[in-house]
């Protein structure tokens, strides 16, 4: 049976509806209200003069159309999301019926604290539950995000070098080369001179480079592990002792967490610093690219005398008053770097995380953690017979992997001129989502693959079948593979006219004002 | 080890599977992490995480009834509370729609041609928005308006090549000025307050012309503002920051943008805002949505943060839809992107594109005029009672003022409460105001009953206090 997605040709939401439509009335203030306050003042300067051009529909017309494009559309629920570093598991439906509930919709973040009891014991609780899995000392769930978890870790970084008098000279962050690039962003905009080392064969940090990079000006070493290749970094003490010996700060890129939780934690490693992401290892959606949550975590390192890493962190904190027996929101003290946003945390996703963690326990996060690791390397057993043939695993072969493989499609290259990218359209057209490609750089063709514990052995099987298939149509030299993929919404996307300055489309009203004239090209 | 769990279908055959890799344990799969740090099941397992043991779910639904239990929850009356994100009503088919598992459970969208549909949608939500402000280009989302505000001063400052400060009112949202601070830290670019007048809130443009120069890499004004005032020399202010060539940054409400100039029209390079009254509901906290728009400008758009979705064709001509611009991100330039973010708050615009579409120009309209008039009878009720000034600022406002109360403002909210009722946030330490002074609000989803009911306990409050 062949898959196929739904090919509604969809118009915009410009192009629908009619003269007269809606899809929601508001109540109109009563009679009474418009004669005791008079009729409606601006301040002539600012009133609106057209109205914004937005289109009118009816409420039957609104859902339909979105309900189409959710058709042309795909996640967790569809099928296999294998994406590489996205750890994209199953979002239990308990989980999504409990968030959803009414009683929060109202919920002011400037509410008193005495009236939020319920909400603040359960994000207290995750910060409780992240500290132990993470074997840290303390968690913050203000960050939005991974990236903004990280610009949290390299601030309190920044921060660590000034309050012991350093800063002047602490100026650069060491990165591998497999890094997410997250990492070197994230040291940028805290002002940061980013040092990238390489990755040595056998997929470690190559520790010549390491021992080269690291000294008087190092400020911090930010380190996925399992790196982007799926590999334990196995010289992680030996790393913690040279960055510390200089006085840098370690911190850990929670992305990979799933490859090692229920078996290792970052801080037992030496990491000073973490973030995790709630909608990678603790389930949350990830809603077709956020909302996300990415709590930092510190050790209780000392700073300078009386001040701790715990200090220097933003946002307001959740405490817990045992003299009351009550939660608390405090507000940033004198040592923190500030806040990343306006309030508490991104709520719902921390709750969500909240359900999962209570689900699994300790035991079902070891439990997920294993069957994650299995079903990695279950796939590369199964592509044993055509790995060297059309696919090849670079870095420390025959070393198991952790979360995610990362798979080289250069031998299908050089046989046959498919790239990672026509394998990708390829899994498209079977109704699987592909890997992530082209990721991590220091891999050519790269096909990076994680299955989480969420898919059944059936599934990893098929799409290992799926890859052997491509191949062999690849190397038939039909040349079918350019025209992948069929069974998609559209066909392959022109990616040159998408971007070129004279055709760049980013809005509706940028089509509109250059078809009228009035735009030029992206200059 | 092998027992069945239902999130994670192979548990209950991992053995069999290990037994097809040849691998006699699943420890075997961890030998390559150092002893000294790896963890024995047993040492795991007894770990205080959750309960310990997995729990079913009709045992992990009583305990979130025991913590929701503990929740005081203000429906009816809504709070009559905003200051950055506000009680605004959520129709029902927004969140329908954005319960669509193959929104819900999407990712990113790297792969173009699965992911259409979610594309198309994120486009709309771009283009919406775009109309709204009348600013051709719009990003897939920002965190919120705060975050939106620091990466806007952020790409103020790669734009002007000026590491010197940036200007703002100095009665803008607190906390706003807090996370503007925390992104500008890095770099060291100082935050400095342009006097605003006391009587009605507006920028002083003296003190502005005095502030400005060569080192200034943008102007800053909220739109309506925190303390609920209408900026109308906005285009003045724009105008004073580009002869000294900063950037002229707009953040905005945009509700209120049915009734007032968009920032597009008043010399705006860069505008943010809170999406959150789109129909996010309020939630303690989050998700919110920053936007995030810049003007079609090369060198403006070339230096935007955050994941851009545009038109495009596939290879039979067919419309399509594909991320753009993708050199300015971070998974591609690295160190040098214009920002770290690659998650964002996708998912909460779709749900702005849904409310916009379900509204129209007309439906948004009357959204801001009913917030207009509740808001307006409440300050008029309130100014009516002994000793209360209300609003404080003489200006015009749309959905939140400021309160002047013969009593404090703590303890008058503190009371309130004790009667139903969640109002006001009180402006203590804040610019020039006193203890005695709120930030009220009244949106839509107030009526003229909650209005009567607030305003009656305001009185006997105050009647209490001062008898």
């Amino acid at each position: 049976m062949t898959w196929r997605q739904a090919r509604w040709e969809e118009p915009l939401v410009f192009e629908l509806g009619g003269k007269s439509r809606r899809g929601f009335i508001p109540p109109r203030p009563p009679k009474e209200v418009m004669d005791y306050v008079g009729p409606l003042r601006l301040p002539e300067k600012v009133k609106r003069r057209e109205p914004p051009k937005l289109p009118r529909l009816s409420e039957v017309e609104v859902v339909r159309h979105y309900v189409r494009l959710s058709q042309m559309s795909y996640g967790v629920d569809n099928g296999p999301v294998p994406l590489g570093s996205c750890t994209m598991k199953y979002n239990p439906k308990i989980a999504l019926k409990l968030v959803s509930d009414s009683r929060l919709e109202y919920l002011h973040p400037l509410q008193d604290d005495d009236t939020v009891q319920g909400v603040l014991e359960a994000m207290y609780k995750v910060q409780k539950w992240l500290s132990e899995i993470l074997g840290m000392d303390y968690c913050s769930v203000h960050p939005a995000a991974g990236a903004q978890g990280e610009l949290a870790g390299v601030l309190v970084i920044k921060k660590y070098h000034e309050l012991r008098g350093q800063a002047d000279r602490k100026r650069e962050i060491v990165v591998p080369d497999s890094a997410h690039g997250t990492n070197p962003a994230s040291a940028a905009m805290a002002g940061f001179v980013v040092v990238e080392v390489p990755t040595a064969p056998d997929g470690n940090v190559d520790m010549d480079a390491l021992k080269a990079a690291v000294g008087e000006s190092t400020a911090g070493l930010m380190i996925t592990n399992p790196s982007t290749l799926g590999l334990f970094e196995e010289r992680i003490l030996e790393i913690a002792e040279i960055v510390h010996s200089v006085d840098g700060l370690l911190y850990y890129d929670g992305a990979n967490l799933n490859g090692i939780i229920g078996r290792a934690r970052p801080g037992d490693m030496g990491f000073d610093i973490a973030h995790v992401n709630l909608h990678k290892t603790f389930s949350v959606p990830h809603g077709g690219g956020g909302p996300g949550s990415g709590p930092v975590c510190v050790k209780n390192r000392e700073v300078v005398d009386g001040v701790t890493l715990q200090d220097l962190l933003p946002g307001p904190r959740i405490v817990y008053d045992e003299r009351e027996g009550a939660y608390r929101v405090e507000a940033p003290g004198k040592w923190s770097v500030g806040m990343l946003r306006a309030w508490i945390a991104n709520t719902i996703p921390v709750l969500w995380a909240y359900v999962y963690i209570l689900s699994m326990g300790a035991r079902g996060l070891r439990v997920a953690g294993e069957v994650a690791v299995a079903n990695t390397n279950y796939f590369l057993k199964l592509m044993e017979d055509v790995m060297g043939e059309y696919y090849s695993l670079p870095y420390a072969e025959g070393r198991p992997r952790k979360h995610e493989a990362v798979l080289s499609a250069e031998p299908l290259k050089d046989k046959t001129g498919a790239t990672a990218e026509d394998v990708a359209k390829g899994l498209l057209d079977a109704g699987f989502y592909a890997p992530t490609i082209y990721f991590p750089l220091i891999v050519k063709e790269a096909l990076m693959i994680e299955f989480t514990e969420s898919e059944t052995r059936e599934a990893i099987e098929a799409y290992a079948e799926r890859l052997k298939e491509i191949a062999r149509a690849a190397a038939s030299g039909s040349g079918e593979h350019r025209e992948w993929p069929r069974n998609t919404a559209v066909r392959r996307v022109d990616a040159v006219y998408a971007n070129h300055p004279r055709t760049v489309t980013p809005t509706w009203r940028v089509e509109r004002l250059r078809r009228e004239g009035r735009i030029g090209p992206l200059r | 080890m092998g027992e069945p769990h239902p999130w994670i279908p192979n548990s209950g055959e991992l053995e069999e599977i290990l037994e097809k890799m040849g691998v006699k344990s699943v420890d075997d799969l961890y030998s390559d992490i150092p002893e000294s740090v790896r963890m024995s099941p047993d040492q795991w397992d007894s770990l205080p995480i959750g309960e310990g043991r997995p729990l079913s779910e009709i045992e992990v639904a009583r305990r979130w009834e025991r913590l929701m239990a503990r929740v005081r929850s203000f429906r009816d009356p809504p709070p009559f509370m905003g200051g950055g994100v506000w009680p605004r009503y959520v129709p029902a088919a927004v969140r329908y729609i954005i319960e669509r598992a193959e929104f819900l459970t999407a990712y990113t969208p790297y792969q173009a041609e699965i992911s259409q549909g979610l594309m198309q949608a994120l486009f709309e939500y771009q283009s919406l928005i775009a109309e709204l402000l009348e600013m051709e280009v719009v990003n897939a989302s920002m965190y919120d308006w705060s975050s939106a505000l620091g990466e806007a001063f952020l790409m103020a400052v790669r734009v002007t090549r000026r590491r010197g400060r940036v200007l703002v009112p100095e009665t803008m949202n607190p906390l706003h000025r807090k996370v503007a601070e925390t992104y500008l830290y890095g770099l060291g670019v100082r935050v400095e307050g342009v006097r605003c007048d006391r009587e009605t809130g507006l920028m002083d443009l003296d003190d502005l012309d005095s502030k400005l120069g060569d080192d200034v890499a943008a102007v800053y004004v909220e739109y309506p503002s925190y303390v609920g005032v209408i900026e109308e020399n906005a285009a003045a202010i724009g105008e004073a920051a580009h002869r000294r060539g900063a950037l002229f940054v707009m953040g905005v409400e945009p509700i209120s943008l049915a009734l007032l100039e968009p920032p597009g029209r008043l010399g705006a390079d860069i505008a943010v805002g809170e999406g959150q009254p789109l129909g996010l509901g309020l939630n303690y906290g989050g998700p919110y949505l920053g936007i995030f728009a810049v003007r079609w400008e090369g060198r403006l758009v070339r230096q935007m943060p955050g994941r851009i979705i545009g038109l495009t064709r596939d290879a039979e001509g067919r419309r399509a839809f594909a991320m753009i611009l993708q050199t300015r991100e971070q998974h591609i330039r690295r160190a040098r992107a214009t920002s770290n973010i690659t998650t964002n708050e996708a998912l909460m615009a779709v749900a702005a594109a849904a409310y916009l579409s379900l509204l129209g120009p007309e439906g948004l309209r009357e959204v801001a005029e009913t917030t207009w008039y509740m808001s307006h009878y409440a300050a008029k009720r309130l100014s009516e009672l002994p000793g209360v000034e209300s609003p404080l600022l003489k200006a015009e406002f749309i959905s939140d003022f400021t309160v002047r109360l013969p009593a404090r403002a703590a303890e008058v909210r503190r009371a309130l409460k004790e009667r139903g009722v969640m109002a006001g946030i009180p402006l203590e330490g804040h610019a020039w105001f006193t203890g005695n002074d709120v930030l009220l609000t009244v949106t839509e989803v107030h009526s003229k009953e909650d209005v009567d009911r607030l305003v009656e306990l305001v009185s006997e409050v105050l009647g209490v206090a001062s008898g």
